[in-house]
């Protein structure tokens, strides 16, 4: 069945749509991740145009994040003065995103953009997570303690003046690498389309020292209000969000995301990092190979802006 | 799924062409009735056939019968300015290198004919009349432009639009029903821009040109899409807010009816 869709002014397949949203919504679910990075790229590959892939992807990402988000408050695993510190960050990498993103539009460059960080964050993340998670398999197979960190260490990061204490969170640090984690967060939110789960998660983890117990609800926590910040921000300057789409990826999303968090659970912990950074690999693979390759054709057509 | 929106002639009415720069031995005109000056896009909208109804008035029986008569029926989009990029490898990457913009380019153009283009006239008439997905004319953005560079971007251009089905040729698309009488079928397709679309004829007898006329169709979006749009373009911020709550209530309601906890 097809569906007109009003911003993007193409015809689409409702069932195409569904499954999308519910086979990431599965992921999504299934490794606690937002899923705004496989959207955005699945979006790209199915033809929409990049521009309103992006800004769909991050409405998209509010629904999951806001229904993963409530369960955290629900069970007190979030620290809120946390998430709100690392929001103002975001809300101004977001604010400054969406202004590139509208100049890389302006000429031209915004596709190869897209693609190229993309490319960059995916396989940087992807490979670091898959060393690491092949690295805990094997200690634990050779009988091992599971992590050699221990989380009081410190590092130069806990040598910044302008601390600040995190109940929640048992931290006593500087709020500087907080607000430049969330900006961040926040510029790459606007240009990719993303939550930014896959970078906040790690960062605040071997960064910030956070315990991993509030790590997830925290970051889920700011991704929703980023996220919806970045919906309005592209609605506002870019009139790229198309609500007919998103509305389709997120009713998908939500079904998938419940019967993927099950699946979750089963698995172990590092085995479920080790299969997440296959598929983060997978998809910086799939965008580079676009990038790399020579295209069918060399020449696409744009509208230019304004009159 | 296909729609047939079908356009009844106004036949009864039919005014005597008007005066053109043409040969005065032809007696013929031709005519293109629409019974219709919308066309709205619905949210199932997959693409759709367009039929024109159409007549040769005064037409010869006997160059009727002998087939001496080529109807050519276009669908012309809303005209806009749009740009060419050509992709070059940097660092093994491809960009966006060189750009060309035109101006007045019709976003779709839709060609419906009764025989293949090359039986019908020569390409000198074609070319005069920017008849045609490759002879259409293409002003370059900028007056003093390398002509190799520009006819390079033109023709990618045209390649580009054919390749995306937004320029499409049917041929044999149009058939006469009897002597005087035509039907065209045109292609509409799953992208067609909204806007105003101009439909033109062009007759065309024993291989030389006979007369043209032209009529408009607006293409708009239904109702509730047609809405979205404005909304988002007017109030956009409003809209913004609202895709937000949208969304938390797809969010909240998932939950609810999939709770696990």
């Amino acid at each position: 069945m097809g569906i007109y869709l009003p911003i993007a002014e193409m015809s689409v397949n409702v069932f195409v749509l569904l499954a999308m949203g519910a086979a990431v919504g599965f992921l999504s679910g299934m490794f606690g991740v937002g899923g705004g990075f496989l959207i955005t790229p699945l979006l790209i590959f199915y033809n929409i145009p990049p521009a309103i892939a992006v800004a769909t992807g991050a409405n998209q990402v509010i629904a999951s994040s806001f229904s993963g988000a409530l369960a955290h408050l629900k069970r007190g695993t979030v620290d809120i003065k946390l998430g709100l510190v690392l929001l103002v960050g975001g809300i101004f990498g977001s604010s400054a995103g969406a202004a590139v993103f509208a100049l890389l539009r302006a000429y031209g460059q915004l596709d190869l953009a897209v693609s190229l960080l993309y490319v960059g964050f995916l396989g940087t993340v992807g490979g670091m997570m898959l060393i690491e998670s092949v690295n805990a398999i094997r200690r634990s197979r050779s009988g091992q303690p599971p992590s050699l960190r221990r989380p009081g260490q410190h590092n130069w990061i806990h040598r910044l003046p302008l601390k600040m204490r995190f109940r929640a969170s048992k931290l006593f640090v500087s709020v500087i690498p907080i607000l430049g984690l969330g900006a961040a967060i926040g510029f790459l939110a606007a240009i990719m389309g993303v939550g930014g789960g896959f970078i906040m998660v790690p960062a605040m983890i071997y960064l910030l020292k956070v315990p991993t117990n509030v790590v997830i609800g925290t970051s889920l926590f700011q991704i929703m209000f980023v996220t919806a910040y970045t919906t309005v921000v592209q609605a506002t300057l870019n009139q790229t969000v198309d609500i007919v789409l998103a509305f389709l990826l997120m009713v998908g999303g939500v079904a998938g995301a419940q019967y993927g968090a099950k699946v979750g659970q089963k698995l172990r912990g590092d085995q479920l990092r080790a299969l997440l950074a296959a598929l983060v690999l997978a998809v910086a693979l799939r965008l580079a190979f676009d990038l790399f390759v020579a295209p069918g054709s060399i020449y696409e057509l744009s509208i230019p802006e304004g009159p | 799924m296909r729609r047939l929106i079908a356009l009844l002639i106004l036949l009864l009415t039919l005014a005597p062409a008007l005066a053109q720069e043409r040969d005065p031995n032809i007696a013929e005109s031709i005519q293109i009735g629409l019974s219709t000056d919308t066309v709205t896009i619905t949210s199932d909208f997959s693409g759709a056939d367009l039929t024109i109804f159409g007549a040769v008035d005064g037409a010869d029986p006997l160059i009727s019968r002998q087939g001496g008569y080529d109807v050519v029926v276009v669908l012309e989009g809303p005209a806009r300015a749009v740009t060419v990029w050509r992709r070059a490898r940097v660092l093994g990457v491809w960009v966006n290198s060189r750009s060309e913009t035109f101006v007045n380019v019709p976003l779709s153009y839709s060609v419906s004919t009764t025989r293949f283009l090359q039986d019908i006239t020569n390409p000198t008439t074609y070319k005069q009349l920017s008849l045609g997905a490759q002879n259409i004319y293409l002003q370059p953005e900028r007056k003093r432009a390398n002509p190799f560079i520009t006819e390079e971007f033109t023709a990618a251009l045209r390649e580009r639009k054919l390749a995306t089905g937004l320029y499409v040729e049917r041929i044999g698309g149009v058939q006469f029903l009897s002597q005087t009488l035509f039907r065209a079928t045109l292609n509409l397709p799953a992208d067609v821009p909204v806007g105003t679309h101009r439909a033109r004829a062009f007759l065309f007898k024993h291989g030389s040109f006979a007369g043209e006329t032209s009529s408009t169709l607006v293409i708009r979006k239904a109702g509730f899409e047609q809405s979205v749009y404005d909304i988002a373009h007017q109030y956009s911020m409003f809209y913004g807010l609202f895709a937000v709550v949208l969304a938390m209530v797809t969010g909240w309601l998932g939950r609810m009816i999939f709770r696990r906890d």
